[in-house]
């Protein structure tokens, strides 16, 4: 019991962190239905950026560990979604009205231009957080022990998670985000700016994936310049899990899939852990692609 | 093709084919990497060029293939040339399984599924699955391959293998193109609810296209483990997949000749500037963001069908 429930909070705390990369995935395709491949190497430019800004900075020497984190946080969030922003307008804008090929072999090449520039300044090996930073506190949960820095995802994670669907739901901002991803034309009619929607849907997905790079970064110690890739594809089927284009079902589906990663191997097998995700993505293209939440279908995939 | 054509070709060609005399063994051997990968790629020009189906999972065809070679080959020393057949037949029954079920999926959905396929067997060949794969080290020790009673061991004798199969896989694929699978291959990939409409099966098409390119990379994979004598699941990581994507997109999607020279470039060109390896890949993606917007039909595009009605009338005389 004791190892399930670890196993568990772990998995709750990788899921998260899915989560918030899968919102990016799912943000995008719903307006523009573009799948964008380099979104898993700006969650990698999040952890890098993060270490970063951490060493250099010794924020969390001048004021405290707790402010200096959420400041830390928020510069890493400002900087990716400006990179996401950059992205966009080099990338994905000259694109826009070319077959999907074109638009997905362009988010590919990004993602291997992104990968690559990181690789050149920061060099091939694993880059380590400095672990004094950081604290090793574990907090006493009804007897079973977990490490604060889990606990501290999940929270933040949620949050950010809440945040978002309440900025989606309530806000104006949030409607026309909604319509242009309902319909783009209509949405232009009804005097929404699509570009703008669109911007800042790629300045919003992208912060949060720089988020979970950093948190990724806090969590386990160690970043590589292509752990973006894997991560990616596994949010990705987070959010194809949830149904694609669907902001809860992104949530849901990073959870769900943490979970089932973290169980699948603590009880199956650790070596086939990366298999877990893509086997799960196969099954769910197959099975039910619309995703479990999915109940917007524009076309058929 | 009109005379000059074939004499241009001709000349190049066999131009091509005293090369080895002229180069030094690095060099010969740059070919032959460049043989292999103009062989993977026109085979995936087949599935991703000819039918539209965006497969990055390619190098989990190429791996088993490869290691359908090297088993066959260390456990039952079944000469490796004659395991060809087999490591073909492996490669295109795994795509078509694997194909069966996800082959009707749009664009990108299918590009993320050969993703994850690919990565599966990669992680499957990694783990040791049946205990035959060797692990992470891979299998070692396959032997050299033997030409009528010639064994193939230097570069240059390699050259001739490997491009002697890439005439070969040249002409029949050429052949291919002209027939009416290939007709109806190119016709799915511009409008499938058409081509449907016109009678034409389209998940069996697709299907056969899968294997039928999975089946051709499997050979090329016994080539490589024959040249290589030694293979590991590193040789078919992800990347070696992505390049394979960019060669035929770089080249022009169904387009022979655009293939063949973006496979020089690609392969090529990294092993002239050798001094900047470590950017290569940088550079390769900036080049297939760039070439999107300017020239996203591919260096080398396919001129599409033309049919001469005047030639028509004369031949059937109505």
């Amino acid at each position: 019991m004791e190892e399930f429930l670890q196993q568990l909070t772990n998995g709750l705390a990788v899921g998260g962190i899915y989560a918030l990369i899968a919102l990016g995935y799912t943000m995008v395709y719903g307006v523009l239905k573009l799948i964008n491949f380099a979104h898993g190497d700006l969650f990698t430019y999040g952890a890098y950026l993060g270490l970063t800004l951490l060493t250099s900075l010794a924020l969390t020497d001048r004021v405290g560990f707790a402010l200096g984190v959420l400041v830390l946080v928020l510069m890493v969030m400002g900087l990716v979604a400006i990179l996401g922003a950059m992205l966009e307008r080099a990338a994905y804008r000259p694109l826009r009205e070319s077959p999907r090929l074109s638009a997905v072999v362009s988010a590919l090449g990004a993602s291997i231009f992104l990968q690559n520039t990181l690789m050149l300044v920061y060099g091939a090996r694993f880059q380590v957080y400095p672990d004094e930073i950081l604290p090793a506190a574990t907090l006493d949960v009804f007897g079973l022990y977990i490490p604060l820095m889990r606990v501290l995802i999940v929270l933040a994670s949620v949050a950010m998670m809440v945040a978002l669907y309440l900025f989606i739901q309530k806000t104006r901002i949030g409607t026309a985000i909604r319509a242009a991803a309902i319909d783009q034309s209509a949405a232009r009619l009804m005097g929404i700016d699509v570009n703008r929607v669109i911007l800042l849907v790629f300045l919003l997905g992208p912060a949060l994936g720089g988020a979970a790079g950093l948190m990724v970064g806090l969590y386990y110690g160690q970043v590589n310049f292509t752990m973006g890739w894997v991560y990616g594809m596994k949010a990705f089927t987070a959010a194809i899990l949830g149904g694609i284009g669907n902001i809860p079902g992104a949530m849901v589906g990073g959870l769900l899939l943490g979970v089932i990663e973290a169980l699948g191997a603590a009880y199956v097998s650790i070596a086939w852990k990366d298999a877990i995700a893509f086997c799960v993505l196969i099954l769910i293209l197959i099975v039910r692609p619309t995703g479990l939440l999915g109940e917007r279908v524009a076309d058929k995939i | 093709m009109n005379r000059a054509a074939w004499l241009g070709t001709g000349s190049c060609a066999a131009l091509f084919a005293v090369a080895p005399l002229f180069l030094n063994t690095y060099q010969v051997d740059v070919l032959n990497s460049i043989g292999l990968y103009a062989l993977l790629a026109l085979s995936l020009n087949l599935i991703l060029g000819e039918a539209g189906l965006f497969n990055m999972g390619h190098a989990a065809f190429y791996a088993m293939g490869a290691y359908t070679a090297a088993i066959l080959n260390t456990r039952y020393q079944i000469p490796i040339l004659w395991t060809l057949p087999f490591s073909g037949l492996a490669a295109g029954l795994f795509a078509l399984a694997v194909a069966r079920p996800v082959v009707h999926l749009r664009g990108d959905y299918l590009l993320i599924v050969t993703i994850g396929v690919g990565e599966i067997v990669r992680i499957a060949l990694v783990n040791d699955v049946f205990g035959i794969t060797g692990g992470a080290n891979g299998i070692f020790g396959i032997s050299r391959p033997r030409l009528f009673g010639w064994v193939i061991r230097r570069p240059e004798e390699f050259f001739y293998l490997i491009w002697g199969f890439v005439g070969l896989t040249i002409f029949l694929f050429l052949r291919l193109k002209q027939s009416r699978f290939g007709r109806a291959l190119n016709y799915l990939r511009e409008d499938e609810v058409a081509a449907e409409g016109s009678g034409i099966n389209t998940d069996h098409y697709k299907l056969a296209a899968f294997g039928l390119g999975a089946a051709w990379a499997g050979m090329a994979g016994t080539l490589f483990a024959a040249k290589m004598t030694i293979i590991s699941p590193e040789s078919f990581n992800f990347w070696e997949s992505v390049v394979l994507f960019m060669i035929v997109i770089l080249g022009g999607a169904g387009s022979i000749p655009g293939v063949l020279l973006a496979a020089f470039l690609v392969v090529g060109l990294p092993e002239l500037f050798r001094e900047f390896a470590g950017a290569r890949m940088l550079v390769f993606g900036l080049v297939m963001m760039v070439m999107m917007v300017i020239r996203p039909q591919g260096l080398l595009p396919t001129r599409g069908r033309h049919f001469s009605l005047a030639a028509r009338v004369k031949e059937t005389g109505r």
